[in-house]
């Protein structure tokens, strides 16, 4: 597992002791808030609507136990005993006092953690497929490639004032689960003649102009990845606007500019780029490939999984909906939902994230990841124990059999927590889960990916939901809008709006008509909502919503 | 286009240690209950509260005024984000519901 250095960790020591210098002066007064706000941000402290809040970096979603264990015993002295996974693959905790701050950061450095937060118009922390070197059909492992890029970006001189800040992720996997294509860069690793290169994708973004990212080169060699990024960075550098902040994004530059006029530039400027590249980079690249070497797969790791399989009806459903094929033969990758029907998505308990970590410990090699879709996942687990860890995960309420279905929902903390909402998002998913689960008509949908975002920057990825609702404040009401057809994956799509929103008391009876519509329009089981929708278009689902007289009220909230 | 009447409004902000929702009594402390703000009915001590508040920032984070109207108990606030605040989250009984 990647580890942080020595200097890191040095590093992350005298961070601490600045920030807990800072915080005092704070405190008494020395420091004003418009001082203050910029550190504190810097050090993941931010303040909500009824509290501070504290992010904690969770690197490549990737931890160990003793890691979980910390953060169990973080919530449960200066919080209020649980912690809330991000669709960032961070942990927030909801309710800290200032002057605790600095004690917990301390805790976190105790086991290699931290709460800095890169900030600023530079490349910002590099993200990749959470079920990394793990997935069967995995063409390459992305980390050491995401690692490469933030070793290489860290401190670049050249890339300290970009016009905004940039954001890249990394897929191995042609089932791309990064959201490669909603980032300002995506790298999808793929294979050709024998060899490893990247399809590099520029222009994506959610928030408020969602774009997909264009493909900007089909493939490049891993060699010249580097001075091709480098090259790809530095026309943005030159061409993005810095005259408007809504429009410094590279998807406004590739928008304004036009793909093949960037594709130009880069290609020239890579010439340039590449004869100054000596091979360190790859150097550096193969050192990092070793630090994210598998661990010791088990030989005999299968068990007596099937007989298990054969027996037990839960643990079948359970295995169905939450396993996903391993590459190591006898191996399974485990998702442990965070959606229990009615929980706030994403959040864990102390006792929970206690569970979790003797799990993966005794059971796991020791790792656990967290996806940005907000559950836990056992990355490396060999079939044989995945009886035991059900059965364990049954007694703390965490065996939901619910991933990739309409109650493993994607929700921003929302007007529940944050201070820029303009809706609440939280109760919305809460409510969803509960309908279908009283309907119990969840499994027969079948797979189906709803995300809810609280206002309009879009954490919760609602332009690439299946189902995407976006909460607004219209006229001094909670009012919501529904996006249809929205696709993070390879093919990614920005879903397309359904048309007027609806109120708080009519959204879960909205996405309730749309499903119902679904179900009657299918071609068969094997028809996912998905499917349907890019078959039907949006008119029949339009129909459903609208044609019926309960929503005269919500046309007449949204004109 | 005339300018718009004054609405009345109480002066709120997060407490600096806490971080939780305060706002300003007729005495000019902070207080964790809405109902026992001051509601403020002119446009120019509204101001002068604002000013006041800012300039008090070893006590309280982001100060500013928010819509209320007057109830029956003390100031109710007219927006939903600002009753959210008045209480907590919807998700656990956190925050000022909390022993409520
Ligand atoms: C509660 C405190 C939070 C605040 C104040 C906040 C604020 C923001 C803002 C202002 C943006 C837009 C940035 C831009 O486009 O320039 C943004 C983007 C984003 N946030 Fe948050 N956020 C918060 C929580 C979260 C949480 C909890 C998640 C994960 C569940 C999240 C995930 C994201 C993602 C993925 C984006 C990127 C969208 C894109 O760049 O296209 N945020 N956030
Ligand atoms: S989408 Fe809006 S409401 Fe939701 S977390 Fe992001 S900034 Fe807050």
């Amino acid at each position: 597992m990647y580890r942080y250095s020595e200097f890191d960790e040095s590093f992350v020591r005298s961070r601490v002791a600045q920030f807990r210098a800072q915080v005092e002066r704070r405190i008494d007064g020395s420091l004003t808030e418009d001082e203050f706000k910029p550190l504190r941000l810097m050090n993941g402290l931010y303040l909500q609507l009824h509290a501070y809040m504290l992010r904690v970096a969770i690197p490549y979603g990737t931890l160990d136990s003793r890691q979980m264990r910390q953060l169990a015993l973080i919530a449960d002295r200066w919080d209020k005993g649980y912690g809330h996974f991000t669709t960032r693959q961070n942990i927030q905790f909801n309710w800290p006092k200032l002057a605790d701050v600095p004690d917990m950061l301390e805790a976190l450095a105790d086991v290699g953690m931290h709460a800095i937060q890169t900030s600023g118009n530079t490349i910002r922390n590099v993200t990749a497929d959470h079920f990394a070197g793990a997935a069967a059909g995995e063409v390459a492992d992305p980390r050491p490639v995401a690692e490469l890029i933030r070793q290489w970006s860290t401190d670049h001189p050249e890339f300290q004032f970009l016009p905004r800040k940039f954001k890249v992720a990394v897929t191995g996997h042609p089932d791309d689960r990064a959201v490669t294509a909603a980032h300002d860069i995506g790298l999808r690793l793929v294979e050709r003649d024998g060899q490893i290169g990247a399809t590099v994708l520029a222009g994506g973004g959610l928030g408020r102009t969602p774009m997909i990212g264009k493909v900007l080169a089909d493939f490049v060699p891993l060699a010249d990845l580097l001075p091709y990024l480098e090259a790809v960075v530095a026309v943005y550098n030159l061409l993005g606007r810095r005259d408007n902040k809504y429009k410094a994004r590279i998807k406004i530059t590739v928008h304004e500019n036009g793909i093949e006029e960037i594709r130009a530039q880069v290609e020239a400027e890579f010439v340039d780029r590449k004869r100054l590249f000596s091979g360190v980079d790859q150097a550096m690249l193969a050192a990092i490939t070793t630090q994210f070497a598998p661990p010791a797969f088990e030989a005999e790791a299968e068990g007596d999984y099937e007989t298990w399989r054969a027996v037990d009806p839960v643990f079948r459903a359970f295995t169905d909906t939450n396993v996903t094929p391993h590459r190591q033969p006898g191996y399974a990758i485990l998702t442990v939902s965070l959606k229990a029907h009615g929980a706030t998505p994403g959040d864990a308990t102390s006792d929970q994230m206690r569970l979790l970590a003797d799990l993966a410990e005794r059971y796991a090699h020791d790792e656990l990841r967290i996806s940005h879709e907000q559950n836990v996942i056992l990355p490396h687990l060999p079939k044989r124990h995945l009886k035991a860890v059900h059965d364990a995960l049954l007694a703390a309420g965490l065996a939901t059999a619910n991933v990739g279905l309409v109650s493993d929902i994607i929700a921003c903390p929302g007007m529940d927590y944050c201070a820029l909402a303009t809706a609440r998002s939280i109760p919305v998913a809460q409510g969803i889960a509960l309908r279908f689960e009283e309907l119990r008509l969840e499994h027969e949908i079948g797979p189906l990916k709803i995300k809810i975002s609280g206002c309009i920057n879009a954490c919760g990825h609602h332009h690439v939901g299946h189902i995407g609702i976006l909460g607004l404040d219209r006229a001094g009401v909670e009012n919501y809008q529904i996006t249809l057809g929205g696709d993070g994956g390879p093919d990614a799509v920005i879903g397309e709006r359904t048309g007027p929103g609806f109120a708080y008391d009519q959204i879960i009876p909205a996405v309730e008509r749309i499903l119902r519509a679904y179900l009657a329009l299918r071609e068969g089981p094997g028809e996912t909502f998905l499917d349907a929708y890019r078959r039907l278009g949006m008119e029949p689902f339009k129909a459903a919503l609208y044609d019926t007289e309960e929503t005269d009220g919500a046309r007449a909230d949204a004109a | 286009m005339p300018p718009r009447p004054f609405t009345p409004k109480v002066l709120t902000a997060n407490a600096l240690l806490e971080g939780d929702v305060v706002w300003l009594d007729a005495d000019g402390e902070w207080t964790r209950r809405m109902e026992e703000a001051a509601l403020i009915e002119d446009e120019a001590s509204a101001e002068l509260h604002l000013l006041d508040a800012h300039a008090r920032a070893h006590e309280v984070v982001g100060p500013y005024l928010a819509e209320a109207r007057r109830g029956s108990h003390g100031p109710e606030p007219t927006h939903f984000r600002e009753a959210f605040r008045t209480r907590g989250p919807s998700n656990y009984p956190h925050g000022k519901q909390e022993g409520q």
